[in-house]
């Protein structure tokens, strides 16, 4: 160890402190690259010694390597599955041909194949769940927290409601949710299932808050000075809020976003668990039901999968505020 | 007889937190069309706030302000606005501000071909032609203050009104800035309101200075005319007797210790 940071050290041009401010531009990300490798390649050691001496009743915990022949395992499952999957289409054209060929007024079908989700379909399931989730709660949360930012009326008609909704978990509607969807939800749709539409709208439930709230202080915010130009120049509203109080406010309303979308992704892991609906949080549930030995490693791919997509998640977003956002010199981290 | 703008009696009570703070009362103001007027007084005394209720940005809660021979109640383009830390919007380029405003004037007076020459000839009037395409911060204080004043103008109001233009600029800057709403204020006639601090400023630009007692209850202590000839040259004037006199007044006026 101290021989690697010794020949980091040599590679870096002031060789004996670590001066983060000082530096060109390549340096100093180099710097970063090295930095954060290191950091993870301490935690993988650490987590390799931990996880050596923890015995629980499943066996041993997993340590990288174990989580590494996982992901390994995972994978060759995805394409077993994908190849029955071909055959299985594969078989029933034969049939359909034959069948035909006998009788040609046969009514040829494709029956769709239903074999047990892969871990690439569960991940699949929690993004579209998150995204359509996310995307419902910003829809109905920026309008309002324009419109309560606006007036003070209705914002102090509503505030109460949001200080007293705000703080509820979304898992305590979950009952709730699904037994409104279960009774005024039908749909044949494949996507649009009875378990993601409860999913989607416990995330809508607890994504919305944070987006209101900023988009609303982000909006009262806005510098008196410009309020003032709009009113000389007498500004019609739909422009007045396009010109001036969205450009002020869309950083605060991001802010507010990411930390919807954050907190989303959170809840519906916890709710997919809960409510055995199809998504990651079902894959941890099921494979800690299953209780193999190889059931831990699993779950914790799961885990670290989890945490990767929120990271990119969170830099998604992070792209798309720099590409609306007027101030390219700003510092968004 | 009806002079072009009047304010009557104007005095404004502010309510914070159910306090009551009267902070003008009793201001009396007769401005003719093409005056060049300065407001000076010691901060705090309530100079933004006759300004804003001039804009029609605060309501009198006494007398009124008439315009044209009629009541002042709400803004309007007619009396456009440089603010005192130019309130330009960050994220339209220098041309996009001032379109901005051009569009709503123009909207049912003049065909909206017209909005591109006229938005250029009012920067070029400022001469900010050549940044035209620039954001805000990209430019200098100097500059975004052309801009905030190009955009008044370009408003063609009947009255500008400045609140301390200069302020935040720096000694050079200001004499160049100066010297260019002289040029700008002489071949347009426009009737101007300005807000300074600086005595030279005022006294080399008004043709009325109007000195405010110090609040609260602030109303107009002095007014005094200045009658130098125009155009008027810095230089030539250092030395000038009268001009030495008008700035002598004012000074006595603000550091006197009656007021
Ligand atoms: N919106 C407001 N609410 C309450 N008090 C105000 C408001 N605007 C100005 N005042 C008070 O009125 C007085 C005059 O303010 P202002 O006109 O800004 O002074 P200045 O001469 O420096 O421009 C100050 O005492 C200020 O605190
Ligand atoms: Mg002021």
């Amino acid at each position: 160890m101290e021989a690697i940071l010794n020949k980091i050290r040599l590679t870096l041009p002031s060789a004996n402190s670590f001066d983060f401010a000082s530096g060109s531009a390549i340096t100093k990300m180099f710097r970063s690259w090295i930095l954060a490798g290191t950091g993870i390649l301490v935690f993988l050691f650490m987590w390799h010694v931990a996880a050596s001496n923890i015995n629980t009743s499943l066996g041993q915990f997993p340590g990288p390597t174990q989580v590494w022949e996982q992901v390994g395992s995972l994978k060759a499952d995805y394409q077993r599955e994908k190849q029955r999957e071909r055959d299985f289409m594969v078989r029933q054209q034969e049939r359909n041909a034959e069948r035909l060929a006998v009788d040609p007024d046969y009514d040829a079908r494709i029956r769709p194949y239903t074999g047990r989700p892969t871990f690439v379909d569960q991940v699949q399931t929690s993004l579209l769940t998150v995204g359509f989730g996310f995307f419902i709660a910003t829809i109905i949360a920026i309008p309002l927290g324009i419109i309560c930012g606006l007036n003070s009326s209705i914002y102090s008609a509503i505030n109460p409601l949001i200080q007293v909704f705000k703080p509820v978990s979304p898992l305590a509607w979950l009952p709730l949710v699904t037994m409104v969807v279960s009774a005024l939800y039908v749909s044949d749709s494949e996507v649009f299932t009875k378990a993601f539409v409860t999913s989607a709208i416990t995330v809508s439930l607890c994504s919305l808050w944070p987006t209101l709230i900023n988009t609303t202080v982000g909006v009262t915010s806005v510098d008196k000075d410009l309020i003032n130009v709009s009113r000389v120049i007498q500004l019609p509203a739909h422009l007045h809020v396009t010109k001036i109080v969205l450009p002020s406010a869309v950083p605060m309303i991001f802010t507010g976003m990411r930390m919807s979308l954050a907190t989303g992704w959170m809840v519906l892991i916890a709710a997919e668990m809960l409510a055995q609906n199809p998504g990651l949080g079902k894959f941890i549930w099921d494979e800690f039901q299953n209780g193999s030995s190889d059931s831990l490693g699993r779950i914790m791919v799961a885990v670290i999968a989890i945490g990767l997509i929120g990271f990119a998640l969170d830099k998604i977003m992070l792209l798309i505020q720099r590409k609306v956002s007027w101030d390219k010199t700003a510092v968004l981290r | 007889m009806q002079c072009y703008l009047e304010l009557s009696n104007v005095g404004i009570e502010f309510n914070t937190n159910n306090v009551p703070f009267k902070a003008l009362s009793n201001v009396n103001l007769k401005v003719n069309k093409g005056d060049f007027v300065s407001l000076i007084g010691h901060s705090g005394c309530g100079k933004s706030t006759i300004l804003n209720i001039i804009a029609g940005l605060h309501q009198a809660t006494e007398g009124g302000v008439i315009l044209e021979g009629r009541q002042v109640d709400s803004p309007n383009p007619d009396r456009a606005v440089v603010f005192q830390n130019h309130a330009l919007l960050p994220w339209l380029t220098v041309y996009e501000n001032v379109e901005l405003a051009v569009k709503q004037v123009f909207k049912g007076r003049r065909p909206a071909s017209e909005v591109k020459g006229w938005v250029e000839h009012n920067l070029d009037l400022v001469s900010m032609t050549h940044a035209k395409d620039k954001l805000p911060h990209e430019i200098s204080g100097g500059m975004k203050q052309r801009v905030g004043i190009a955009r008044g103008l370009s408003m063609e109001p009947k009255v500008l009104l400045m609140d301390e233009p200069f302020g935040a600029l720096d000694a050079l800057t200001r004499a160049h800035l100066q010297d260019e709403l002289m040029r700008i204020h002489s071949s347009l006639n426009n009737t101007v309101i300005m807000i300074t601090h600086d005595v030279d400023e005022a006294v080399l630009l008004s043709d009325k200075i109007v000195m405010l007692t110090v609040g609260p209850e602030a109303s107009i202590g002095e007014l005094l005319e200045v009658n130098l000839e125009r155009p008027r040259d810095r230089l030539a004037l250092a030395d000038d007797t009268a001009y030495i006199g008008y700035r002598n007044d004012v000074l006595r006026f603000l550091y006197g210790g009656t007021h």
